[in-house]
């Protein structure tokens, strides 16, 4: 059990206490107006996403391996793969940030409006470093999408998971923008904590990507 | 002001024209989505009539090829993308939170950006084909006559886009069914007493989350072959044309299981109802929606006997196809046996729900003959098909759907359908529909192909052609008359009270139709069939806010009070920000550089719904309280 299902656990026992009944009814007035984890529509929500666009990610390096299946060799028509350095680099990059990233999530958990605020523009500063590593990463893919079915694939994935990455970040910078206004709902902190469950789904998810990308040209012919 | 009062103000969308693009509340934007659905259901039917007249005799020049192509092309498409599909995500959105016991549904907002994607991408298929930019390839939009080599133009781009209007719609649509399912029922409502239509529609939505991902990616990657040159479908440079066919039927068949368990959710609810018992077989009934969802997963290779895949993954695909025949199977002996010990009272709900057991059976049985490889590869592309996927369908959705509008319509509008334009309207949809199907079987087996513009005289078809046409005349005579019921039911129909039918569940505990707020007290649940159940305490919620749009969370699982979350307000940054996507994926098709400048119109529109107002943030925080 983590931490943070340990305070879920200890946090709906007590939601479960505050409930009383009067007069044949149930009265909720003293129950929490926010919660973490699972128990938020949040949660739900971001799962959700997660799920469809694994669904996508996972749809997309079946297809290459598909391709790859069919083809006499990979890449396709005599390309070099794509040169290891930025994509590794930039592979170590994103695994990293998942540190701040789950640092500013236990500062939200915890209420903690400062470390959330310094965790945010923490986990900005690393996405800003991936991205820049992103373009550089484009420029050794050493094929174009309309070379050949490789290539196409191969932009394909870059592109979806660039996507996420720019999302990421455009949503994290209006959410640290959030946290320093005021009024503050504390229901932010909720916001908090589920986008950095996002965070590291758009990290780990790199991990298959860049095995796909990076690996499979390097594998010899079928 | 009464606290009845209070709560309607709180819940209420706001009035004028303005108003009209800020509406969230799931009973407005269900309404919306349902008639918008329905509109476009007589829309290809319609186009299915020219089709038919085109066909009611040999040699027939109303119409060219070029045009039929389009037709039936656009009415697939509308049938299966824009009616059958987003009609029961309409119905959920209406029906699920009074179902369930809450205020309302689930993210709001996102569920009017839903609809608003849903209706703009609706408008846009018809408006290419007033403007003979139709799609022309078929609803399944093969390649490689889908792709740049074989339909140059612009036809195939407006198909590809009009897939990612209904995949979106449809996927979010998915997250906000999940979320208002499992966090939003009443307390005591846990699983294994939630309503069977609530179990179709969160199976439903799971199902939507891992199959549409699959059409979208592959009409992404259809469409960049087509305007920046990939090469995922070019066989030439290392694409695979089969690649197309696998991903669609990937997403295409478990499509088939998202029109068809929500029609299961209805009858389970209508036969309960007008048996005057709970359905026979309640683990078994969930069980089987299960069941049904998994193996559907595994049947896509059926719709691909006819290409050279190996014979021993045929098989596998077969033994599948004959498989999900049990699942269903049980269903309905579960019905037939609560019908067979029930009370019936035979009112057109329930007379649409038995023609289901007629129709459906039907087309299941064509459907274990089409999984057998041989026999699909006599009958493969033509009429048969044609007449089998039509008695599925319409069967096995279309009737349980229009049974489920005369069972809800008291609850949507406070009034009673009329009985006796009801029935008559079920008889004429009922002799219509099979003399308009039933034909196509004998068609299909003398050798009729589908997708042909006309045929020679001398076949042998020209007599079940004609009757065709003569049916799907009578179909629309049917359609016809349930406008006119309806829209006299909603002038001068019978008051229909809170719960005309007497019926168990939850949506029938409060008005008709609701307040805006759903319920004053929202219930608690003490077992399956609410209404049904002797009374029990506690009976009600009490200390939710009712000058906020306070909703009371619940476990997953258990349905134990939880948590009370803040609702959004109406606001018009969904529909502004669906008018936005809908300019980026539009001129998309015609430059690629739209998906960089027009995703900031989109960005924009984003974060200023996300963007905080410093009145409503002031408003929620003295009903604020840290776990």
């Amino acid at each position: 059990m983590t931490w943070s299902d340990e305070t879920t656990t200890a946090q709906r026992e007590r939601s479960q206490q505050a409930l009383q009944t009067h007069g044949g009814l149930l009265d909720v007035s003293a129950l929490p107006s926010f919660a973490f984890s699972h128990r938020s529509l949040m949660w739900w929500s971001t799962a959700g996403l997660m799920a469809i666009e694994g669904a996508v990610f996972a749809l997309a390096v079946v297809t290459m391996l598909f391709l790859r299946v069919h083809a006499p060799a990979w890449p396709l028509s005599g390309q070099l793969p794509p040169e290891l350095l930025w994509g590794s680099l930039n592979t170590l990059v994103m695994l990293s940030s998942v540190i701040p990233n789950h640092w500013t999530k236990r500062a939200a958990e915890a209420l903690d409006l400062r470390g959330a605020r310094i965790g945010m523009l923490l986990c900005l500063g690393w996405a800003a470093v991936f991205l820049a590593v992103r373009v550089l990463e484009f420029r050794a893919l050493n094929c174009r999408w309309d070379d050949d079915a490789y290539g196409s694939i191969v932009w394909m994935l870059m592109a979806l998971h660039t996507t996420h990455l720019v999302t990421d970040f455009v949503d994290s910078s209006v959410l640290a923008a959030v946290l320093y206004r005021k009024p503050l709902a504390l229901r932010r902190f909720v916001d908090v904590s589920e986008n950095c469950l996002y965070w590291d789904f758009v990290v780990l998810s790199w991990l298959p990507l860049y095995a796909a990308v990076y690996w499979l040209p390097r594998m010899g012919a079928s | 002001m009464t606290a009845h009062d209070t709560l309607e103000r709180t819940w209420r969308d706001p009035g004028g024209f303005v108003g009209w693009f800020c509406a969230v509340n799931h009973k407005t934007i269900g309404l919306r989505f349902i008639t918008t659905t329905f509109v476009f259901f007589a829309a290809a039917g319609a186009l299915a009539l020219v089709m038919r007249l085109q066909l009611a005799r040999p040699d027939n020049h109303l119409i060219g090829p070029d045009l039929y192509n389009q037709l039936f092309t656009v009415h697939g498409t509308t049938m299966m993308f824009l009616f059958a599909v987003p009609v029961m995500q309409a119905m959920a959105t209406y029906l699920l939170p009074l179902m369930l016991g809450s205020r309302s549904i689930a993210f709001p907002r996102l569920n009017a950006y839903a609809y608003w994607i849903y209706l703009f991408g609706c408008l846009m298929l018809f408006g290419a084909l007033f403007a003979n930019v139709g799609p022309d390839a078929g609803w399944f939009s093969y390649v490689p006559l889908a792709g740049p080599d074989y339909s140059p133009g612009k036809r195939s781009d407006f198909w590809a886009q009009l897939i990612t209007f209904s995949e979106m719609s449809g996927l979010l649509g998915s997250i906000v069914i999940i979320a208002t399912i499992l966090k939003l029922r009443a307390p005591g409502m846990a699983l294994h007493r939630m309503p069977l239509f609530a179990w179709a529609m969160l199976v439903t939505s799971f199902m939507v989350m891992f199959a549409m991902p699959s059409v979208m990616f592959a009409s992404t990657a259809l469409i960049t072959d087509r305007l920046v040159g990939t090469h995922f479908f070019n066989p030439a440079e290392g694409g695979d044309a089969l690649l197309w066919q696998h991903l669609f039927w990937f997403f295409g068949h478990p499509e088939v299981y998202f029109i068809f368990i929500p029609a299961l959710g209805f009858m389970s609810q209508i036969i309960a109802t007008f048996a005057r018992r709970p359905v026979v077989g309640y683990a078994a009934m969930v069980l089987a929606l299960i069941a049904t969802a998994f193996m559907s997963f595994g049947l896509w290779v059926h719709h691909m006997f006819a290409t050279n895949l190996p014979e021993l993954g045929k098989a596998f695909f077969t033994a599948m196809s004959l498989m999900i025949a049990l699942p269903t199977a049980l269903q309905i002996f579960c019905w037939l046996a609560t019908l067979a010990t029930g009370r019936l009272v035979l009112k057109t709900p329930l007379l649409f729900v038995l023609a289901f057991f007629f129709i459906l059976v039907l087309g299941g049985l064509s459907g274990v003959t089409l999984g057998m490889v041989p026999l699909d590869l006599q009958v493969h592309d033509t009429y048969f098909v044609v007449a089998h996927l039509h008695y599925v369908l319409i069967g096995g959705a279309v009737f349980p759907l229009i049974g489920a509008i005369y069972y809800w319509f008291p609850k949507f509008s406070g009034r009673l359908l009329n009985e006796r334009m009801g029935q008559l309207q079920f008889w004429l949809f009922f002799i219509g529909f099979n003399l308009t199907f039933f034909p196509m079987h004998l068609l299909g087996l003398h050798g009729m192909p589908r997708r042909v513009y006309t045929y020679p005289a001398g076949m042998g078809w020209e007599t079940m052609n004609l009757w065709s046409t003569a049916g799907a005349f009578v179909i629309a005579l049917s359609v016809a008359l349930f406008v006119v019921n309806v829209v006299r039911s909603v002038l001068r129909g019978a008051p229909a009270g809170n719960n005309p039918w007497q019926a168990g569940s939850l949506e029938w505990a409060t008005a008709s139709p609701p307040s805006a707020g759903n319920f004053l007290q929202p219930p608690v649940v003490h077992g399956r069939e609410p209404l049904w159940e002797p009374a029990a305490q506690p009976a009600g919620v009490i200390g939710l806010a009712n000058d906020q749009r306070e909703v009371l969370i619940t476990s997953a699982i258990e349905a134990q009070p939880d948590h009370r979350a803040i609702f959004p307000t109406p606001s018009p940054w969904p529909f502004v920000s669906a008018a936005a996507t809908t300019l980026l994926f539009v001129t998309s098709i015609f430059t690629p550089w739209a998906v960089v400048w027009a995703s900031i119109p989109v960005a924009l529109a984003l974060i200023a719904w996300f963007w905080p107002r410093v009145r409503e943030t002031l408003a929620e925080k003295p009903l604020e309280r840290a776990p």
